[in-house]
């Protein structure tokens, strides 16, 4: 356990020092701003769709940084060849590959903190009242989804050959199931068979990642979810990105290195 | 030496480049100029902002809905009309079915979970809101100072990529005098649909019912509502679904303030300008009937203005 905290304190450190999570930050806070200082109507009470614009920039960035930092951890440790005496210590390849997903995943956790703490900030501004156990929840189902996604990127780095295309690839997946995943039933339906159970069988196997966006309960100000199904949806999380982890792992192990 | 000339000769290049770039760039310019399709936004999406106007517009409807709204994938039948368009009475209603349940019953195990993390009862804005299951006997419309205004970032962002698009401006002007009493913003909003749009019959009913309705300037009102109708005697036929509840809206109000005014030989006109058009004829021969008995009655003031429909 140590070995793989080690590991994750490491990936911890190589995102506060680079200039990512700064970037998107500052450019989430930048647009939000400059939306909060159009004035409709004379009325300086909206918020809804600042709410909205400030969640949607907070999805985008948290999907970047998660997915381009868990891509680049294992071909820059190969291509800089650090990864031979990191092996070479009393580390196995799991705690390896382990640490990497809790180290980026612990990060991505953090850089939510400071994003949903500036959506805090602003919704109360405006709205004179803190939906602090909604905000809780949303960021908490968040960074579980984000777990799916590092894990889901993590088997992609073992797959792929370049980090750009599997962050691409990964990118691409997440906004698919995002966009479509709920409604892939519906479109099952409509077709015949063969074409029905495979867009069925699709529905049932990829990982529900949409389950995971309170986006529109905190937008209209929706009652919290009841806690029974918040611990269920977190569960789910934790068993799809343990599969894929799992996966990861199996692969690693048979991977040539060089 | 030859580099010298070969640098005379890309320098002679590039003017004329420029020079024909100018001559193709200019007339296209002034045409655009002469088009008044100036705005940085026309330019960069042409017709698309059309599309994304439209989207916008729908947009604001689900806000009125608290995002409990159905997507391309669901029942839309009860949705085909707005229904903040519908509840301003800028647009007939043609929605059918059962409002709440355009999800239908879950198809299997996930989506019955997936509702659960989803805005999951149909409320409107004007109503009791998303808070509406929990805090009962208050309207978030008007009591909590009116959260209707959430929808309005759409509409002015629907009217700025298209302004041609009538109800965008009629939806917004009714919400903001009537629930959130801004008859001001409303006002100016309007006109500047009536800018983009001149003498569109629509926008001056609008602008009539401020002026009655708010302003309490009958004359102004009437006036605006007879040049509306003017206006929409003068559209090319043939006449859509729309243009006639339009017309019944003028006529109908029309007929209203001339009936309240006493002058009633002008309101009976009005109404029979209205009959052929309402979405309910049988009521509308009712009130000739009863504005007839009026008539008929000598002892009642009559006003001396006849309506010229």
């Amino acid at each position: 356990m140590n070995n793989v905290l080690a590991v994750a304190g490491v990936v911890i450190k190589e995102m506060y020092r680079r200039k990512d999570f700064y970037v998107l930050l500052i450019i989430t806070v930048l647009i939000t701003g400059l939306m909060a200082s159009v004035t409709l109507f004379h009325d300086d009470q909206i918020v809804r769709y600042l709410k909205e614009i400030c969640l949607l920039l907070i999805w985008i960035s948290s999907l970047i940084i998660a997915i381009t930092t868990i891509a680049r951890q294992l071909p820059s440790e190969r291509e800089n060849r650090t990864i031979f005496p990191l092996l070479a210590k009393p580390i196995s390849r799991t705690e390896l590959l382990v640490g990497k997903f809790l180290g980026c995943w612990l990060a991505c956790g953090l850089a939510l903190v400071c994003f949903y703490l500036f959506f805090g900030i602003l919704s109360v501004s405006r709205e004179h009242h803190w939906h602090l156990l909604n905000y809780f929840q949303a960021a908490t189902l968040h960074w579980f989804m984000l777990a799916i996604l590092i894990a889901m990127a993590m088997l992609g780095s073992l797959i792929f050959t370049a980090p750009s295309s599997n962050a691409t690839i990964c990118l691409i997946v997440a906004a698919g199931i995002l966009l479509v995943g709920r409604h892939l039933n519906k479109v099952a339906l409509t077709l015949s068979n063969p074409g029905q159970s495979i867009v069925y069988s699709f529905y049932y196997a990829l990982p529900h990642l949409e389950v995971f966006d309170a986006r529109d309960l905190i937008i209209h100000n929706w009652p919290a979810i009841a806690w029974k199904f918040y611990s269920i949806a977190l569960a789910y999380a934790l068993v799809y990105s343990g599969l894929l982890l799992t996966g990861a792992c199996v692969l690693f192990r048979r991977k040539a290195l060089n | 030496m030859r580099s010298s000339k070969t640098l005379g000769l890309v320098i002679l290049l590039l003017l004329v480049v420029a020079f024909s770039m100018a001559t193709w760039l200019d007339p296209q310019l002034q045409a655009r100029q002469q088009s008044r399709a100036t705005d940085v936004l026309s330019v960069l999406m042409g017709d698309s902002r059309r599309i994304f106007a439209y989207h916008f517009f729908v947009k604001a409807d689900a806000y009125f809905h608290s995002g409990f709204y159905p997507t391309i994938f669901d029942n839309r039948q009860s949705f085909q009309t707005p229904h903040m368009a519908e509840d301003a009475g800028a647009l007939k209603g043609r929605n059918e079915g059962e409002e709440t349940a355009f999800m239908g019953k879950p198809r299997d195990i996930i989506e019955e979970f997936t509702r659960h993390f989803l805005p999951s009862a149909h409320t409107h804005l004007d109503e009791p809101g998303a808070h509406g299951a929990t805090t009962t006997g208050t309207d978030l419309g008007e009591a909590s100072g009116g959260e209707v205004r959430e929808i309005l970032p759409w509409l002015k962002l629907s009217a700025e990529l298209d302004p041609n698009r009538i109800e965008t401006y009629t939806v917004t002007a009714y919400w903001l005098r009537r629930r959130m009493g801004k008859v001001d913003e409303a006002e100016e909003f309007l006109r500047d649909g009536l800018k983009a749009n001149p003498g569109n019959s629509a926008l001056l009913f609008e602008l009539g019912r401020i002026y009655h309705e708010d302003r309490k300037n009958v004359e102004r009102a009437r006036n605006l509502w007879e040049l509306g109708v003017r206006r929409w005697d003068e559209q090319p036929a043939p006449k859509t679904e729309q243009d006639n509840f339009i017309l019944s809206g003028l006529a109908l109000y029309l007929a209203r303030l001339e009936e309240s005014q006493g002058n009633l030989p002008a309101a009976f006109g009005w109404l029979e300008r209205l009959a052929p058009v309402s979405p309910d004829p049988h009521g509308v021969e009712q009130q000739i009937l009863e504005l007839q008995q009026k008539l008929s009655q000598p002892s009642l003031p009559t006003g001396t203005n006849a309506a010229s429909p």
